[in-house]
């Protein structure tokens, strides 16, 4: 499986899923540099990253959906190419219109930095395939922006087409406020696009794919990716 | 040469936790009567540009393409002289 991380001044989970990528599929991701105008060709995934991109000045995210590399990432992506985007990535794909909707501050606005639980909303999709319907998972989230917002027409759409992919919940896996780290919109973590082949999600799942590092939730994701793609 | 200034806002109904942890810190400090506060950005910018008209719409340009992001904020631009 083919895959490209793109790297942007202020990245910092770009070598964490380089490393998770190539754990799981056996293939080390190419890693390309914002300013390049070109991804490799043949990708099956491309990896927007999480971390800092540009200091989030302006708006975390605005400039990197600026950045050269992008107008290839969209041209790829809205051709089928698969695309993720975590946290920050999350936030670089929404700016870039590629994802519905907007990450705002956080309803208290604390940085929050823990482990969630994740209730999967559907496992028949290219990244979700290996987990099971109803699923809870535990994933960390680590961002100051990661309040999903949309008007409430968008949230309605997003929600009757399917396109909702994670939403925070307890440990049962009931969807509550009081399981909702940041003030999202319908306690959503995570959205597709309209093909289910660009998923954007604030939570990593790129930071809990070792035991080593106290689980595995995350690993599914990629073992998915993987299938799909080989 | 044009000088713009642009007000970058979030939309009315966008929850703005800026907004009200100021208006906590304005009532803690006494200030009575305060409805609601709103908090936004504001951006200078010194244009080659000397046509007010083209200078509008070239910042209203930038406003949708980055300034401000429209699915959660508005804008208000102001070209001067």
């Amino acid at each position: 499986m083919k895959s490209a991380v793109i790297v942007f001044p202020g990245s910092n989970c770009d070598r964490d899923i380089a490393v998770t990528l190539e754990k799981v599929t056996g293939q080390a991701p190419a890693m390309v540099w914002h300013r390049d105008s070109t991804l490799p060709e043949g990708l099956g995934l491309i990896a927007v990253p999480g971390g800092f991109s540009y200091g989030d000045y302006l708006r975390s995210g605005a400039m990197a959906a600026n950045s050269p590399i992008i107008a290839d990432v969209k041209k790829k992506a809205e051709a089928g190419v698969l695309t993720l985007g975590i946290c920050n990535g999350f936030q670089v794909l929404t700016e870039c219109g590629l994802l519905p909707g907007a990450l705002i501050r956080n309803r208290d606005l604390k940085f929050v930095c823990r482990d969630v639980n994740l209730s999967v909303e559907r496992t028949d999709t290219a990244f979700t395939g290996k987990y099971t319907g109803g699923q809870v998972i535990r994933i960390p989230v680590a961002h100051h922006d990661g309040n999903y917002f949309a008007d409430n027409e968008t949230l309605d759409r997003l929600e009757s087409n399917g396109h909702v992919a994670f939403r925070y919940c307890n440990d049962n896996g009931k969807v509550a406020d009081e399981a909702n780290p940041n003030g999202s919109a319908r306690n959503i973590a995570g959205v597709f696009n309209e093909t289910r082949t660009v998923l954007g999600l604030m939570p990593h799942p790129e930071r809990l794919a070792d035991e080593r590092l106290g689980g595995q939730d995350g690993v599914p994701m990629f073992e998915s990716l993987l299938e799909q793609l080989s | 040469m044009a000088k713009a200034t642009v007000h970058v806002t979030l939309k009315n109904g966008v929850l703005d936790p800026q907004g009200k942890a100021i208006q906590h810190a304005l009532e803690t400090l006494g200030f009575s009567g305060i409805n609601g506060v709103r908090q936004g950005k504001y951006i200078e910018l010194d244009l080659a540009e000397t046509d007010s008209e083209k200078t509008q719409s070239a910042v209203t340009d930038m406003c949708e393409k980055l300034l401000a992001n429209t699915v959660i904020e508005t804008y208000r631009i102001e070209v001067s002289e």
